[in-house]
């Protein structure tokens, strides 16, 4: 992967994104004692975990877990929902963001999520990357070249669009959308970057090489993923935590948990045995 | 998580190919404790016929070897184990090999009775390798029953009996020692026998390696050139 230096972006006139992600501190996110209902079904039950930044962490467990639900807890996706309640406290560098009071877009510009399906907006391959800086109201043509090309690039898509970047996203194929999602997600220099089943639509090249770019990205982003795939998880993240129905069961370094599991439950869920 | 649970799988192909392995070990060691039983006899009986037996049927415990090695990677390939069924596929992998060097030992004892004894060991010296040989295939039975119980514990003592077949093979040497002082025209063929006592206790080592292999299989710990006595401490007599 060309791994170009991206443009100084605070130096640059008009241009006020934050300062480089090389400065930052990395992004911890804590949890505290976390429960969460839709209406009266609790979905996640006193969940404490702390998530190490500039690592990749990988949430596993089967469907209906709670891995996804707590994942869209880090960015506040679940306001979304209605009827879903929260109680307890997450802290993403060194910030409870479940206070009241909390900007949810700045928020969602400092934690970045891709979802299961790519989902470009209807706009050129040029525009998806350069959206979240527009809405900033950064709008200087040179700032935005230059970061859309350090984004493409830092998803390694830059070469396979290079030249078609006026084009329409949906023209991409699936690995090369879900890729332009992750370019878009990391433009605007986000902490933490939310990953929920990011390669369940793509075939296995297109997966190796979103894998390959998740662990580029962890050298300045805090990253969790949620997977089905459990070889994925053993082969990209550095911790693992294994949740089954609502519950945190066990949570640990990924070598650990997938040679030697302390519970159980996970030995059984990890080797495919009944539970 | 004394046992492995093998037929817990989702997959049942997946529960007959883990067993199928197991069970193929169990086969091998079988065939190799067959061979060091064959091997002693024959050393301490002087039995050239027996012995060349055992050279030629070395054969079916390498090509088991190979046969568990493939299926071990076939495994690999298309399952992709974790947890349990990863620590046995390489528990396999490790301990077929120290079976298979088992197998070569009992091969080269044999090979000694076949070049040369001539009915010159001392009855003493018989004795004492009779009894030696006996200790390496009590060693060799009991690491496979705890390879197919999953059984730490004796694992553990196995690991104990190999230090009698050390001092073993140190008061043979001693003996064997004066005899070639005594008469160093003997020279020659007692370093035969010495040769086959050294290939016993190599086989004491390798059931010794095979007990670590259970250990980690179990325990999911490597012991390995660790202190013994701390492992079984933290892990099997505090758990007890």
């Amino acid at each position: 992967m060309n791994n170009s230096t991206r443009p100084d972006l605070a130096n640059l006139p008009g241009a006020q994104p934050g300062p480089p992600s090389e400065a930052m501190p990395e992004a911890t996110v804590r949890v505290k004692e976390l429960n969460l209902f839709y209406d009266d079904v609790q979905a996640l039950r006193n969940i404490a975990l702390d998530i190490p930044g500039r690592q990749v962490t990988a949430f596993i467990g089967p469907s209906g877990c709670g891995k996804s639900t707590l994942l869209r807890c880090f960015n506040r996706m679940n306001d979304l929902i209605d009827g879903c309640r929260t109680e307890g406290k997450i802290f993403i560098a060194g910030k409870n963001i479940q206070k009241k009071k909390v900007d949810v877009a700045e928020l969602r510009r400092r934690v970045g999520m891709v979802f299961q399906k790519p989902n470009p907006f209807p706009k050129s391959v040029y525009e998806n990357v350069a959206y979240g800086l527009r809405i900033q109201g950064i709008n200087k043509r040179r700032v935005l070249d230059e970061t859309v090309e350090w984004a493409l690039r830092g998803a390694a898509l830059w070469d396979e669009v290079k030249d078609r970047l006026q084009e329409p996203a949906f023209g991409l194929s699936g690995g090369q959308q879900q890729r332009l999602v992750i370019a878009r997600a990391i433009a605007v220099q986000p902490q933490v970057i939310l990953l929920d089943e990011p390669c369940s639509a793509l075939d296995p090249i297109s997966t190796l090489k979103v894998e390959e770019l998740i662990h580029e990205l962890k050298q300045r982003y805090t990253i969790i993923i949620v997977t089905h795939n459990m070889q994925q998880a053993a082969r990209v993240s550095d911790r693992t935590a294994f949740m089954y129905l609502g519950e945190l069961i066990e949570y640990g370094d990924t070598d650990q948990v997938f040679t030697n599991p302390v519970e159980k439950r996970t030995e059984d869920y990890i080797t495919g045995r009944y539970g | 998580m004394d046992d492995l649970n093998l037929g817990q799988h989702i997959s049942r192909q997946f529960n007959e190919e883990l067993e199928d392995i197991r069970n193929k070990v169990l086969q091998m060691g079988g065939i190799v404790e067959e061979q060091l039983g064959r091997a002693v006899k024959a050393l301490v009986e002087g039995d050239t016929k027996l012995a060349k037996q055992v050279v030629t049927d070395d054969y079916r415990v390498n090509a088991l070897e190979v046969e568990i090695d493939e299926e071990c990677t076939r495994i690999v390939a298309r399952r992709q184990p974790a947890a349990s069924d990863l620590r046995l596929v390489m528990a396999v992998i490790k301990t077929i090999t120290d079976l298979e060097r088992i197998g070569d030992e009992a091969k080269r004892v044999a090979r000694m009775v076949e070049e040369e004894l001539n009915g010159a060991m001392a009855e003493d010296v018989r004795h004492e390798l009779e009894h030696m040989g006996n200790l390496v295939r009590e060693m060799l039975r009991m690491i496979l029953d705890a390879f197919a119980r999953l059984d730490v514990e004796s694992a553990v003592r196995v690991v104990k009996a190999d230090n009698r077949v050390d001092v073993k093979y140190v008061s043979i040497t001693r003996q064997l020692m004066t005899y070639m002082a005594q008469d160093p025209k003997s020279i020659p063929r007692v370093l035969n026998i010495l040769w086959a006592a050294r290939a016993m206790e190599r086989m004491g080592d390798r059931c010794g390696n095979i007990a670590e292999y259970i250990f980690y299989l179990v325990h999911g710990r490597d012991i390995r050139h660790t202190e013994l006595d701390d492992a079984v401490v933290d892990l099997v007599v505090g758990k007890h």
